[in-house]
């Protein structure tokens, strides 16, 4: 057992390299503890704020600890102009938000996946197809494709996961392409030809794996743009209905206190928003530092 | 032994012809070649690079992308022309009845796979046999090639080894379904000498154990030399000379062969200069008619710019005016 110790499998291989970097793993502690907040809103958050019948417009706009007039329970955070407590609206509002950044990544790159690495190892008129569509799709802003579906469609989670998904699959799909098309070229993928290995075999379990690093990393700093992209929707009014505020629907909401002193409507979900995707973009460019090809020593 | 040696015959190609179309026209990088191999037997196929040794290969194992293409003869392997099956029947023969070992073993194997995955995924392809079985089979496969604590092996990944393991491990995937044919394009080009040469014994004698065929194809004579029964000299996309190793070393008859032999070190006396071919291999796509060599030949004359035909004094086939080592000099036209 001794001598397999040391056989190091590319899991550990990558752990150990992430590791190597302090604000990286800051990044990764401080992600991990939001997604789990998020996660376990329900059963953390003081105030449930969906509940109407929990809420008093009593004890709108209440400063950061204050007590509430007839609940008993202190507003950490402050309420806002319906009476709902703020870290408690926070917490959902981060459920929210990761539940869409995350199923629309997910979504769009198994999207843009499945169509790039086909275009990048098939070929032909396939390839042509599929890039045309995506370089059409990239060449508008992506904030505008957004707010027209959304127009379109009309609010609701499953409608901005959907908008999102169209806005960002192309980013995939170009990088799971060039990747494909310069693994293709290698000479195990000829290899693998030359065993009479199924196509199928040859896609999923040589072409794939080999293609993911570059998507790793874009997947990880397009979370975070999905994120401000659903957040910049929301504060504009396009995203979620008001009674699931999303962290950009609060911001949007305290916007018309900021300047009358009542800050807190605003700041804190502003500063939730910022720390969420700045934890996300910090593992982002470690993931791209350890799996930048050109970095890795064979 | 030769008695039966029709029914010996593993594979035959038959004036095969390999082009590329491209803009400046097409490229005729595989010429009307005809070889065969039999069972047991290494053939050398040796040329420079651009002499359409290893497109021969890829031609074989119908391994040619556009714009290249196939552009006639037939490749027949027991019989069975490769050229007429569907894509999905070529697929069962690969791998399967023909294997083919690359040239940079730091290349051919993922990187990302574990050296059993690839193993076993190589012989599940073709034969009906359980994942227990497979690995059993992959170990087997690599203890043969000699590698040491091959159970241990098979949990590592392609980084953890040496050039010479990791071609030792492209030969045992090679070998794993018992193909009738491997073919070997440059395997040892990249290793050091000393494995080269323990490479090379090595499938000799699994060749020669197993009645496997072989063909190997380099750039390198020494090599050839002293492992191969039969020797293809390619030039231009042609054969220009063919036979038995010995003779076609001791007597070749086309000067491109006798170049060849002469600029090999070994052959060359310490202190002097080592011998050269004059110029260097003309692009395929500006070949001159007739002869492809005859540009760079000594004994060139008018009557090279028409080709010359085929010229064989038992197995002993070459294409040339003016061969060398002749009592007498042939004439023709």
């Amino acid at each position: 057992m001794e001598a397999r110790a040391h056989i190091e499998t590319p899991l550990q291989a990558f752990l150990r390299q992430f590791r190597s970097s302090k604000l990286a793993v800051l990044g990764s502690v401080l992600l991990l503890a939001m997604i789990v907040a998020a996660i376990l809103a329900p059963w953390i958050a003081p105030q449930n704020p969906y509940d109407l019948a929990r809420i008093d417009v009593l004890d709108a706009r209440l400063p950061p600890g204050a007590m509430s007039a007839e609940h008993g329970i202190r507003y950490l955070l402050g309420t806002d102009e319906q009476g709902r407590d703020m870290l408690s609206a926070i917490l959902y509002g981060m459920r929210i938000s990761v539940f869409v950044g995350v199923a629309s990544t997910v979504l769009a790159l198994a999207i843009g996946l499945a169509l790039g690495l086909l275009a990048g190892y098939v070929g032909g008129k396939i390839e042509g197809i599929i890039m045309r569509v995506a370089d059409i799709q990239l060449s508008f802003p992506s904030i505008l494709i957004a707010l027209i579906l959304l127009a379109l469609l009309g609010p609701g989670i499953g409608k901005i996961v959907l908008a999102l998904v169209a806005v960002q699959w192309a980013y995939y799909a170009r990088t799971a392409r060039s990747a494909a098309l310069v693994e293709r070229r290698k000479e195990y993928i000829e290899a693998a030809v030359g065993l009479g290995l199924p196509p199928s075999r040859i896609v999923f379990r040589h072409l794939l794996p080999n293609c993911l690093p570059p998507l790793i990393v874009v997947a990880a700093l397009q979370v975070a743009s999905a994120i401000s992209l659903e957040a910049t929707l929301s504060f504009l009014g396009l995203g979620l209905p008001v009674t699931e505020p999303s962290l950009g629907l609060l911001i949007a909401n305290g916007f018309n206190y900021l300047l009358s002193g009542k800050y807190w409507i605003s700041l804190f979900p502003g500063i939730a928003l910022l720390v969420l995707i700045v934890a996300i973009n910090l593992v982002a460019d470690q993931l791209r530092e350890v799996l930048n090809p050109r970095l890795q020593a064979l | 032994m030769s008695h039966v040696h029709i029914d010996n015959t593993v594979l035959r190609v038959e004036q095969l012809q390999m082009q590329f179309a491209t803009r400046a026209g097409i490229v005729k990088a595989v010429n009307e070649v005809s070889f065969s191999v039999r069972r047991g037997e290494i053939l050398g196929i040796v040329g420079e690079s651009g002499s359409g040794k290893s497109m021969t290969a890829y031609s074989i194992m119908r391994l040619i992308d556009p714009p290249g293409r196939i552009a006639g003869g037939r490749v027949l392997l027991n019989g069975q022309n490769l050229l007429d099956l569907s894509d999905e029947q070529m697929r069962r023969v690969r791998g399967n009845r023909i294997a083919m070992i690359f040239q940079d073993p730091m290349m051919t194997l993922n990187p990302v796979l574990r050296i059993d995955t690839q193993m076993m995924e190589a012989i599940r392809a073709h034969q009906p046999v359980g994942k227990a079985q497979a690995r059993e089979m992959a170990r087997d496969a690599l203890a043969r090639v000699g590698m040491p604590a091959p159970e241990e092996k098979l949990a590592a990944y392609p980084h953890q080894f040496s050039g010479g393991m990791r071609q030792r491990v492209a030969i045992a995937i090679a070998l794993l379904n018992k193909p009738d044919l491997i073919i070997c394009d440059e395997p040892t080009t990249a290793l050091d000498v000393t494995i080269q040469g323990q490479i090379l014994h090595e499938m000799q004698t699994l060749c020669r154990e197993s009645g496997t065929a072989l063909i190997w194809i380099t750039h390198d004579l020494a090599v050839v030399a002293g492992f191969a029964d039969r020797l293809c000299v390619m030039y231009g996309g042609r054969i220009v000379e063919s036979g038995d190793v010995r003779e076609v070393l001791r007597q070749p008859h086309h000067p491109y062969t006798a170049g060849l032999i002469a600029s090999s070190p070994s052959r060359n006396e310490r202190g002097r200069p080592l011998y050269q071919i004059t110029g260097s291999m003309p692009s395929l796509l500006e070949l001159p008619s007739g002869c492809p060599f005859r540009t760079r030949c000594p004994r060139a004359t008018d009557v090279c710019a028409t080709m010359p035909d085929v010229d064989a004094q038992g197995n002993h086939v070459w294409r040339c005016f003016h061969p060398m080592n002749q009592p007498t000099e042939r004439t023709h036209g």
